[in-house]
This record gives structure tokens, sequence and C-alpha cells, in this order.
């Protein structure tokens, strides 16, 4: 008997999802614009970059290299250095976002020890255009190499060394696809919910629903459910969009990082309860979201702005975001392919805040009731 | 108008205070089975309170209470159970189809998928609401709403139903048919504990009882009040009630 009464409250609760259909429409439309736009946005960045060029070779290997790339529509030549020491000198100019340099008797050391090297120096304040830049570069060189080795015996090899000055990790790079997977999820599992509570609230059908025989858990498990599903579903889409489109990689165990969007969806919802709990009616309940909740973590996650490049008490503050923990959990796993032993310290912070959350929401809503 | 002489409901010295503030002050009563009893008073006299507390949302701070035959601190859940509510805003989902509304509370009383059916046709036909059957309740005329949700509050066949000023905001007509609706429910021999800020509905009640700062000041039939006030209507025994200083000095 108990089983049916959740089990009509599911379908209900089913039922107002999908009959607001603009909602719908945006929750499902939101994060494929937004991986489409970010995708796009990275790829068609590239045009005319400066680069530097420190030849300390002087031979024709290094002087066909530069005019190769130079020729390429993506590169030009803004300055030539002449010592290293430069270097941060160009980059601080601002102009600058590569410096490429060629070794010491390039040319020889392909020619006779069959390897040669060429150092690439990104400026990764910008990670995404910096990563870019590079990969135009090596792919250029590459090509350059296959032709070198069309003839000649056995294959030489130029390495190419990559520096990522200011960011030396890149953070940041797919930031994208973690960040909107966490915001989208933030939206579905917290405001949502946080709205659709508040809903019931205000309309009164809440006070319905506590002096029938249903449990108050089984109210907040029957309105969380469906949002669960809903987030999850949405983080499915994204994920696969951005693998199949953009082949962003999982590198990490996509179990892994399932759970881990489960426990993130979990914290999200039980702040959407507690959101609701607070909020007197809908606009509050998407006010209090909107300004507590998505704004710190659009700001403050790292999805945008690197957290390390923050001044030291926006820093401390980062740290209670519950999207900063996951974030770099997701890029962790996703970019990194860590495992367990990596993100078990961020697994517990967030598992932490999801318990804190939990607790409070239950205890407020029960407050509110008596 | 069977009375058994049964009592459904007994309050005895119920108190709730929020903080210094004492919303209902001492108050007891009884409601027998099967009649119609009104519950009124002013916007503030502690109405509210005092139905959320015998509905179960609202714990007392102090007293006695016995609803539909359990204990209302120790055995909430039954009491649950056996009673229906309506509020002021009647809690009908806007955004579902009158059927799927009638379906859900259904559901969530436990009642069973057949049974439900039976029942949801039942209670559409004798509306007469076919045509309106799979209209959102945002397209339905307000009037149709509170049937509705009367009749949906009443959907698992309670013992008692309880209604928080459910005619409030809705034309003389309408509140008429309502009322049709609630002797037809105590005929069935549903009790009716009905809250209400109109005094011609009270002529309608079997019993009335009139709240005045969180304490019952009158209680008995609206014969007995107008006969016990020497008034014309429920409308002055109120007033008398309510205001005793501003009817004496008018006349």
């Amino acid at each position: 008997m108990n089983r049916r009464r959740f089990f009509g409250f599911l379908q209900k609760e089913f039922r107002h999802i999908f009959r607001d259909r603009r909602t719908m429409l945006i929750l499902f439309g939101m994060p494929i614009v937004q991986i489409l736009l970010f995708g796009f946005a990275i790829t068609n960045e590239i045009k005319n970059v400066n680069v530097a060029v420190l030849d300390m070779a002087h031979d024709d290997v290094s002087r066909d290299i530069t005019n190769r790339i130079l020729s390429s529509e993506y590169f030009h030549l803004y300055q030539n250095l002449h010592s290293e020491k430069e270097i941060e000198a160009a980059f601080k100019s601002g102009k600058v976002k590569e410096v490429i340099v060629f070794e010491n008797n390039l040319a020889k050391n392909i020619y006779s020890k069959n390897i040669g090297n060429i150092q690439l120096i990104g400026d990764a304040t910008d990670p995404n255009t910096a990563n870019t830049i590079v990969a135009y570069t090596r792919a250029i060189l590459l090509n350059y190499q296959q032709e070198l080795n069309k003839g000649s015996k056995p294959p030489a090899i130029i390495q190419t060394e990559v520096r990522m000055w200011f960011n030396e990790e890149l953070k940041g790079v797919y930031l994208f696809v973690p960040g909107v997977m966490t915001i989208i999820m933030m939206l579905v599992s917290a405001m949502m919910t946080s709205i659709s509570l508040a809903r019931e609230k205000e309309t009164g059908t809440l006070e319905a629903l506590m002096v029938s025989p249903l449990k108050s858990w089984q109210v907040i498990l029957g309105k969380v459910i469906p949002y669960l599903v809903l987030s999850f579903s949405i983080t499915l889409l994204t994920l696969g969009l951005s693998m199949f489109v953009f082949h962003v990689p999982i590198r990490g165990n996509i179990f892994l990082l399932l759970g881990e969007v489960l426990l993130f969806v979990i914290t999200a919802l039980s702040f959407g309860i507690l959101i609701s709990s607070i909020a007197p009616n809908q606009m509050a309940a998407m006010l209090i979201s909107m300004m507590g909740l998505m704004l710190p973590t659009i700001i403050l996650s790292g999805y945008i702005f690197p957290i390390d490049n923050m001044p030291v008490p926006l820093q401390v503050i980062s740290n209670i975001i519950p999207a900063r923990w996951f974030i770099s959990m997701l890029r962790d796993i996703m970019l990194k392919g860590a495992g367990w032993s990596v993100v078990w310290k961020d697994t517990c912070v967030l598992a932490f805040m999801a318990v804190v959350f939990l607790f409070l929401a239950s205890r407020r809503f029960k407050m509110k009731l008596r | 108008m069977k009375l058994t002489g049964e009592n459904i409901i007994e309050v005895e010295n119920l108190v709730k205070r929020f903080g210094s503030f004492t919303a209902v002050d001492n108050i007891s009563f009884q409601v027998r089975k099967g009649e119609v009893f009104g519950f009124l008073g002013a916007n503030g006299a502690g109405k509210t309170t005092a139905i959320k507390m015998l509905i179960g949302l609202w714990s007392p701070t102090s007293g006695k209470a016995n609803v539909a035959g359990f204990n209302l601190f120790t055995e909430a859940e039954q009491i649950r159970k056996n009673i229906g509510y309506m509020a002021q805003r009647f809690s009908l989902y806007e955004d579902l189809t009158v059927i799927e509304n009638i379906q859900f509370y259904g559901g969530i009383y436990g009642l069973r998928k057949n049974i439900l059916k039976e029942r949801a046709e039942e209670l559409i036909s004798e509306l007469g609401m076919e045509s309106f059957r799979k209209e959102l309740i945002k397209n339905i005329p307000l009037g149709w709403k509170q049937k509705l949700a009367l009749s949906v509050a009443m959907i698992h066949k309670p013992k008692i139903v309880f209604l928080d000023e459910p005619t409030s905001g809705v034309d003389p007509i309408t509140r008429r048919q309502f009322w049709d609706l609630i002797y037809n429910a105590a005929e069935k021999g549903t009790t009716v504990f009905v809250t209400t800020h109109y005094m011609d509905e009270s002529e309608y009640c079997d019993r009335v009882s009139i709240m005045v700062d969180g304490r019952i000041e009158a209680l008995d039939t609206p014969v007995q009040l107008k006969k016990q006030f020497n008034a014309e209507s429920m409308d002055e025994v109120f007033l008398k009630l309510a205001r005793p200083t501003e009817v004496s000095s008018k006349q």
C-alpha cells in the first residue's frame, strides 16, 4: 500500500516535468548550445597568431621550418629573439602568444643523430588558445618531419618539447565540458527542485500532502527522484555530445565518473531542498538559487576563471563551493585519467557537504511543518 | 440528519503558543458524528491554528484531543488516514488534468487501481464534469475547481472532512451549490468541520462555535445562539461577541 502511494506521487512529479515543455526544452537545449558554442569558438579562434622565434641553429632546417610555419595563415612573425632572456619580455608584452626555440646545431643533429629538438612555449594564461596554437605548430612540424623522412633511412625525429608558461598544468583546458555539466546539474538538481517544492508551498498543495498519509521523507524522495533522473540523463547527453562531436577524452573509469556525478547531484538536490525550506515562494526560490548557487558556481568554481589566478580571499571562499571540488574531480578523471587514489579526497569533501546539506535540509523541512 | 450522539472529535484544554503569543487559548469542545460543525471567528481569532492542530500539521503546546477515535499526540498516522482536508487555497495541481488530480490524490491515500477508477468515474458524473475530464485545472472555472477540490478531499471516504474557509472568494450561487455538496456528504455519514466567516453560512450548520481571541466564546445550534444573545441573525450574534462595545454603542 505504501509503495503504491509513493509511485503515484512519482508519476505526478514526472507529469509536472514533462508537461512544462518550455523548461524541458531549455534544460536539454542549453547544454547542447553551450557545448557547441564553446567547442566551435575554441577551434575557430586561431588566425594570424603572433609568434616569436629564437633561432639558435641558424641553419637550413630551422629556416625551412620557420618559413613553413609563417607561410600558414595561422601564424605571423612578431619578432626574432636573440637569447632566452628575451622570451619572458616577449610574452609580457602581451602580443606574443607562442615562442619557438630551435636548438643549437639542429640540422646537424637531425642528419647525424637522427634526432632534433624544438621547444614550443605557449602563453597559457589563456589555456585554451595556448593549447590550440601549440597543437597547430606541432602539426606543421610533424608534416615537415614526414617529408624529411621520405627518402632517408633510418628516419629522423623532430622532438618537440612543449612548455606552457604562467600556467604549467594548463588548467582550464577542456574545463568547459565539466563546467557545463556542473552548471546544468546545479540548475536541474538544486534550482528546479527548490522551485518545484516552493511551488507546492505557494499553492498550498504541500499542506495537502502533509495531511495525507504520505510520510515526509516520501514527499522529499518523490520530489527528488525525478530530478535525479532528469539531471543524470542531461549529464549523459552532455558527455556524449562532447565525446563524439569534440572528442573530449574520458581517460578514467566511466563508472567512477558517473558515481561522482551521482554524489554531486545528491549534494545539489539537498541544497535545493534547503533552499525551498527557506524560500516562501517560487520567485524567492529562484532568486536564492540564482544568487546563492548559480553565480558563485559560475564565478568561483574554476569553470570560467582558473582558481589559481584568483586573489587569495576568493581562493579561500571557493573551498565552500561544492562545484569547485566536483569540477576538479571531473577534470582529473576525464582528462588525466585519475583513479580513486587521486579523487578520494575531493570525494570525501563533497560527501561531507552532501551529508551536512541533507541534515540541514531535513531538519529545516521538519521544523517548517511543526 | 442522523446524530448518534457519539463524539468523533473531543478536544480538552487545547493550547497553542507561538513564543509569547497564545493563538489558541485553552479550548474545549466536542463534535458529534455526522454533524456539520461550524467553526466561526474573525480573521486572526485562531481558527486556522486550531484546525491545523486537529489535522496534525502543527503540534499543540498542551492539552488533549481525540480525532476520529485516535489520540492526536500518539496516533497522528491513523488520524491522517481517516480525515480529509481542504484548505482555503484548494489543493489541486493547476498543471494536471481533472482526472490526473483525482488519480493522484486517490493514489496517495492508497486506493487500489480498480477502486480508484470506479470512484473517479462516480465522482466525475456526480459533479457533472464529464466534459472537463481531460482539461487542465487552470483552465476550468473557479466554482468547478472548488467543488472538485471538496470531492477530491473526500475521495478516500474519510470519517471527518475539515474545510478551512472553503467558500471564500466565490459567488453566492456556487456557494449554495457547494453547501449542497456538504449536506450530501453529511447525509452519507461524513462529519463536516467547516470554518467560515460568512455568517449566513453558519445558519446551515448543525452546531456553531464562535472563537474570539483564541477562545471559544459560544457553542450551540444557530437557533439557540440567536435566542441566547437575543439576536435576529447569526451576524448579530457574531458582532455582539466579537465587538461587544461597538455594537452596544451603536444601540
